[in-house]
Protein backbone atom coordinates (compact mmCIF):
# COMPACT_ATOMS: atom_id res chain seq x y z
CA UNK A 1 0.00 0.00 0.00
CA UNK A 2 0.95 3.63 -0.34
CA UNK A 3 1.88 5.91 2.55
CA UNK A 4 1.93 9.66 1.89
CA UNK A 5 4.59 11.56 3.81
CA UNK A 6 4.17 15.26 4.74
CA UNK A 7 6.83 17.78 3.70
CA UNK A 8 8.72 17.99 7.05
CA UNK A 9 9.16 14.21 7.34
CA UNK A 10 10.50 13.66 3.83
CA UNK A 11 13.95 14.43 5.19
CA UNK A 12 13.72 10.94 6.74
CA UNK A 13 12.39 9.09 3.68
CA UNK A 14 15.17 10.15 1.35
CA UNK A 15 12.95 12.89 -0.07
CA UNK A 16 10.17 10.47 -1.07
CA UNK A 17 6.68 11.93 -0.80
CA UNK A 18 4.98 8.56 -1.22
CA UNK A 19 6.37 5.28 0.03
CA UNK A 20 5.11 1.82 -0.97
CA UNK A 21 5.08 -0.79 1.80
CA UNK A 22 3.74 -4.32 2.24
CA UNK A 23 1.47 -5.21 5.16
CA UNK A 24 -1.93 -6.74 5.83
CA UNK A 25 -2.97 -4.25 8.53
CA UNK A 26 -2.46 -0.56 9.30
CA UNK A 27 -0.06 -1.50 12.11
CA UNK A 28 2.01 -3.78 9.89
CA UNK A 29 2.27 -1.14 7.19
CA UNK A 30 3.45 1.45 9.72
CA UNK A 31 5.91 -1.06 11.15
CA UNK A 32 7.30 -1.62 7.64
CA UNK A 33 7.56 2.12 7.17
CA UNK A 34 9.59 2.72 10.34
CA UNK A 35 11.74 -0.34 9.64
CA UNK A 36 12.58 0.99 6.20
CA UNK A 37 13.11 4.51 7.57
CA UNK A 38 14.15 4.15 11.24
CA UNK A 39 14.66 7.90 11.74
CA UNK A 40 10.94 8.43 11.18
CA UNK A 41 10.02 6.53 14.32
CA UNK A 42 10.87 9.24 16.85
CA UNK A 43 8.92 11.80 14.83
CA UNK A 44 5.79 9.66 14.78
CA UNK A 45 5.89 7.98 18.18
CA UNK A 46 6.71 8.96 21.76
CA UNK A 47 9.37 7.10 23.76
CA UNK A 48 6.59 4.83 25.03
CA UNK A 49 5.64 3.92 21.47
CA UNK A 50 2.40 5.94 21.41
CA UNK A 51 1.49 7.94 18.31
CA UNK A 52 2.42 11.56 19.08
CA UNK A 53 -0.67 13.63 19.88
CA UNK A 54 -0.09 16.08 17.02
CA UNK A 55 0.51 13.39 14.41
CA UNK A 56 -2.59 12.26 12.56
CA UNK A 57 -2.58 9.15 10.43
CA UNK A 58 -5.49 8.61 8.08
CA UNK A 59 -6.47 5.40 6.33
CA UNK A 60 -8.02 6.85 3.17
CA UNK A 61 -10.41 9.39 4.76
CA UNK A 62 -10.51 8.01 8.31
CA UNK A 63 -8.39 8.83 11.35
CA UNK A 64 -6.87 5.50 12.46
CA UNK A 65 -7.46 6.50 16.12
CA UNK A 66 -11.20 6.21 15.48
CA UNK A 67 -11.24 3.05 13.38
CA UNK A 68 -13.11 0.30 15.28
CA UNK A 69 -10.12 -2.03 14.89
CA UNK A 70 -7.56 0.78 15.08
CA UNK A 71 -4.11 -0.46 13.95
CA UNK A 72 -5.42 -3.99 13.40
CA UNK A 73 -7.64 -2.74 10.57
CA UNK A 74 -6.97 -4.84 7.46
CA UNK A 75 -5.65 -2.99 4.42
CA UNK A 76 -5.43 -3.80 0.73
CA UNK A 77 -3.10 -2.81 -2.05
CA UNK A 78 -5.30 0.10 -3.16
CA UNK A 79 -5.62 1.65 0.33
CA UNK A 80 -3.64 4.74 1.22
CA UNK A 81 -2.28 5.97 4.52
CA UNK A 82 -1.56 9.67 4.96
CA UNK A 83 0.62 11.05 7.73
CA UNK A 84 -0.41 14.61 8.55
CA UNK A 85 0.82 16.69 11.50
CA UNK A 86 -1.76 19.07 12.94
CA UNK A 87 -2.01 22.77 12.15
CA UNK A 88 -3.27 25.10 14.84
CA UNK A 89 -2.40 28.18 16.83
CA UNK A 90 -3.77 31.49 17.91
CA UNK A 91 -2.90 35.04 18.80
CA UNK A 92 -3.48 34.97 22.52
CA UNK A 93 -1.16 32.76 24.50
CA UNK A 94 -1.48 31.30 27.95
CA UNK A 95 0.59 34.10 29.50
CA UNK A 96 -1.74 36.71 28.04
CA UNK A 97 -4.76 34.80 29.31
CA UNK A 98 -3.20 34.74 32.78
CA UNK A 99 -2.48 38.48 32.60
CA UNK A 100 -6.08 39.17 31.65
CA UNK A 101 -7.26 37.05 34.55
CA UNK A 102 -5.01 39.01 36.94
CA UNK A 103 -6.15 42.30 35.45
CA UNK A 104 -9.79 41.37 35.75
CA UNK A 105 -9.17 40.72 39.41
CA UNK A 106 -6.98 43.70 40.33
CA UNK A 107 -7.47 46.40 37.74
CA UNK A 108 -10.13 49.11 37.99
CA UNK A 109 -13.34 48.08 36.27
CA UNK A 110 -13.25 48.74 32.54
CA UNK A 111 -9.46 48.82 32.35
CA UNK A 112 -8.01 46.93 29.39
CA UNK A 113 -4.58 45.42 28.96
CA UNK B 1 13.26 34.14 2.42
CA UNK B 2 9.65 33.41 1.52
CA UNK B 3 8.77 34.10 -2.10
CA UNK B 4 5.17 35.05 -2.68
CA UNK B 5 3.38 36.58 -5.66
CA UNK B 6 1.70 39.91 -5.11
CA UNK B 7 -1.69 38.33 -5.90
CA UNK B 8 -1.25 35.62 -3.24
CA UNK B 9 0.06 38.15 -0.73
CA UNK B 10 -2.99 40.35 -1.30
CA UNK B 11 -5.32 37.34 -1.18
CA UNK B 12 -4.12 36.03 2.16
CA UNK B 13 -4.37 39.51 3.67
CA UNK B 14 -7.87 39.96 2.24
CA UNK B 15 -8.86 36.62 3.78
CA UNK B 16 -7.94 37.98 7.22
CA UNK B 17 -10.07 41.07 6.62
CA UNK B 18 -13.04 38.94 5.53
CA UNK B 19 -13.03 36.72 8.58
CA UNK B 20 -12.34 39.56 11.07
CA UNK B 21 -12.90 39.53 14.05
CA UNK B 22 -12.15 35.82 13.65
CA UNK B 23 -8.82 34.29 12.68
CA UNK B 24 -8.49 33.08 9.10
CA UNK B 25 -6.18 30.26 8.04
CA UNK B 26 -4.90 28.66 4.90
CA UNK B 27 -2.18 26.61 3.27
CA UNK B 28 0.74 27.70 1.09
CA UNK B 29 1.53 25.34 -1.80
CA UNK B 30 4.80 25.61 -3.64
CA UNK B 31 8.34 24.33 -3.68
CA UNK B 32 11.27 24.53 -1.32
CA UNK B 33 14.34 26.05 -2.98
CA UNK B 34 17.86 26.80 -1.77
CA UNK B 35 16.85 30.42 -1.14
CA UNK B 36 13.63 29.61 0.65
CA UNK B 37 10.08 28.44 0.15
CA UNK B 38 8.46 29.58 -3.08
CA UNK B 39 4.68 29.80 -2.99
CA UNK B 40 2.81 28.99 -6.19
CA UNK B 41 -0.72 28.83 -4.86
CA UNK B 42 -2.58 29.55 -1.65
CA UNK B 43 -5.53 27.50 -0.49
CA UNK B 44 -8.06 28.90 1.96
CA UNK B 45 -9.01 26.65 4.84
CA UNK B 46 -11.86 26.74 7.30
CA UNK B 47 -11.17 27.52 10.95
CA UNK B 48 -12.64 24.68 13.00
CA UNK B 49 -12.22 26.61 16.27
CA UNK B 50 -15.70 28.09 16.20
CA UNK B 51 -15.60 28.00 20.02
CA UNK B 52 -12.83 30.61 20.12
CA UNK B 53 -12.32 31.81 16.56
CA UNK B 54 -11.21 35.32 17.60
CA UNK B 55 -7.95 33.99 19.04
CA UNK B 56 -7.54 30.39 17.90
CA UNK B 57 -7.35 28.54 14.62
CA UNK B 58 -7.23 24.93 13.62
CA UNK B 59 -7.38 23.30 10.22
CA UNK B 60 -9.23 19.98 10.10
CA UNK B 61 -6.87 17.12 9.18
CA UNK B 62 -9.40 15.98 6.56
CA UNK B 63 -9.07 19.35 4.86
CA UNK B 64 -5.27 19.18 5.10
CA UNK B 65 -5.30 15.76 3.48
CA UNK B 66 -7.43 17.07 0.61
CA UNK B 67 -5.05 20.00 0.24
CA UNK B 68 -2.01 17.73 0.28
CA UNK B 69 -3.67 15.58 -2.41
CA UNK B 70 -4.36 18.72 -4.46
CA UNK B 71 -0.70 19.73 -4.08
CA UNK B 72 0.42 16.30 -5.27
CA UNK B 73 -1.65 16.50 -8.45
CA UNK B 74 -0.20 19.97 -9.13
CA UNK B 75 3.34 18.73 -8.53
CA UNK B 76 3.62 21.05 -5.52
CA UNK B 77 4.26 20.59 -1.80
CA UNK B 78 2.81 22.14 1.32
CA UNK B 79 5.49 24.74 2.12
CA UNK B 80 3.66 26.76 4.76
CA UNK B 81 0.51 28.10 6.34
CA UNK B 82 -1.01 31.46 7.01
CA UNK B 83 -3.33 32.83 9.64
CA UNK B 84 -4.44 36.18 10.98
CA UNK B 85 -4.19 37.85 14.37
CA UNK B 86 -7.24 40.06 14.86
CA UNK B 87 -6.10 43.11 16.87
CA UNK B 88 -2.98 41.23 17.97
CA UNK B 89 0.68 41.65 16.93
CA UNK B 90 1.92 39.92 13.77
CA UNK B 91 4.25 37.83 15.90
CA UNK B 92 4.03 34.17 16.74
CA UNK B 93 2.49 33.45 20.12
CA UNK B 94 3.32 30.72 22.60
CA UNK B 95 0.25 28.87 21.32
CA UNK B 96 1.51 29.18 17.75
CA UNK B 97 4.87 27.78 18.83
CA UNK B 98 3.42 24.90 20.84
CA UNK B 99 1.14 23.91 17.95
CA UNK B 100 3.75 24.27 15.20
CA UNK B 101 4.99 20.92 13.91
CA UNK B 102 5.75 21.45 10.22
CA UNK B 103 9.51 21.89 10.36
CA UNK B 104 10.92 23.68 7.34
CA UNK B 105 7.58 25.33 6.63
CA UNK B 106 6.78 29.05 6.68
CA UNK B 107 4.16 30.37 9.08
CA UNK B 108 2.76 33.66 7.80
CA UNK B 109 0.88 35.87 10.25
CA UNK B 110 -1.10 39.00 9.35
CA UNK B 111 -2.19 41.48 11.96
CA UNK B 112 -5.72 42.70 11.24
CA UNK B 113 -6.65 45.92 13.04
CA UNK B 114 -10.34 46.78 13.20
CA UNK B 115 -10.92 44.80 10.01
CA UNK B 116 -7.96 46.22 8.04
CA UNK B 117 -4.89 44.09 7.28
CA UNK B 118 -1.82 45.68 8.87
CA UNK B 119 1.66 44.12 8.88
CA UNK B 120 2.30 40.60 7.52
CA UNK B 121 5.30 38.65 8.82
CA UNK B 122 6.68 35.20 8.09
CA UNK B 123 8.42 32.82 10.46
CA UNK B 124 10.31 29.74 9.35
CA UNK B 125 10.00 26.75 11.69
CA UNK B 126 13.55 25.47 12.03
CA UNK B 127 15.07 22.55 13.94
CA UNK B 128 14.96 18.78 13.73
CA UNK B 129 12.14 17.95 16.12
CA UNK B 130 9.96 19.02 19.03
CA UNK B 131 12.96 19.40 21.34
CA UNK B 132 14.90 21.96 19.31
CA UNK B 133 12.29 23.57 17.09
CA UNK B 134 12.41 27.37 16.80
CA UNK B 135 10.71 30.10 14.81
CA UNK B 136 13.11 32.26 12.83
CA UNK B 137 12.13 35.62 11.32
CA UNK B 138 11.90 35.15 7.57
CA UNK B 139 11.85 38.06 5.10
CA UNK B 140 9.04 37.98 2.53
CA UNK B 141 9.87 38.74 -1.08
CA UNK B 142 6.79 39.81 -2.98
CA UNK B 143 7.08 39.02 -6.64
CA UNK B 144 5.23 40.84 -9.37
CA UNK B 145 2.65 38.67 -11.07
CA UNK B 146 3.77 39.28 -14.65
CA UNK B 147 6.68 36.90 -14.07
CA UNK B 148 4.32 34.00 -13.36
CA UNK B 149 6.04 30.84 -14.53
ZN1 LIG C 1 -1.05 32.96 15.70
Amino acid sequence: MKIHIPTPLRAYTGGEQTVGVPGATVGQALQELTTAFPELRQHLYTGEGKLRSFVNIYLNDDDIRYLPQKESTPVGESDELTVIPSIAGGCEDGAADALHAICNYFCPKGAKL
Amino acid sequence: MLHLSHADYAALRAHGEETYPHECCGVLLGKASPDGNRVRQIVRAGNTRTDSAHNRYNIAPEELIRTQRQARTLGLDIVGFYHSHPDCPAQWSQTDYNEAHWLGCSYVITRVDQGKAAITNSFLLTGTGEEDKAFRDEPIEIELDSTES
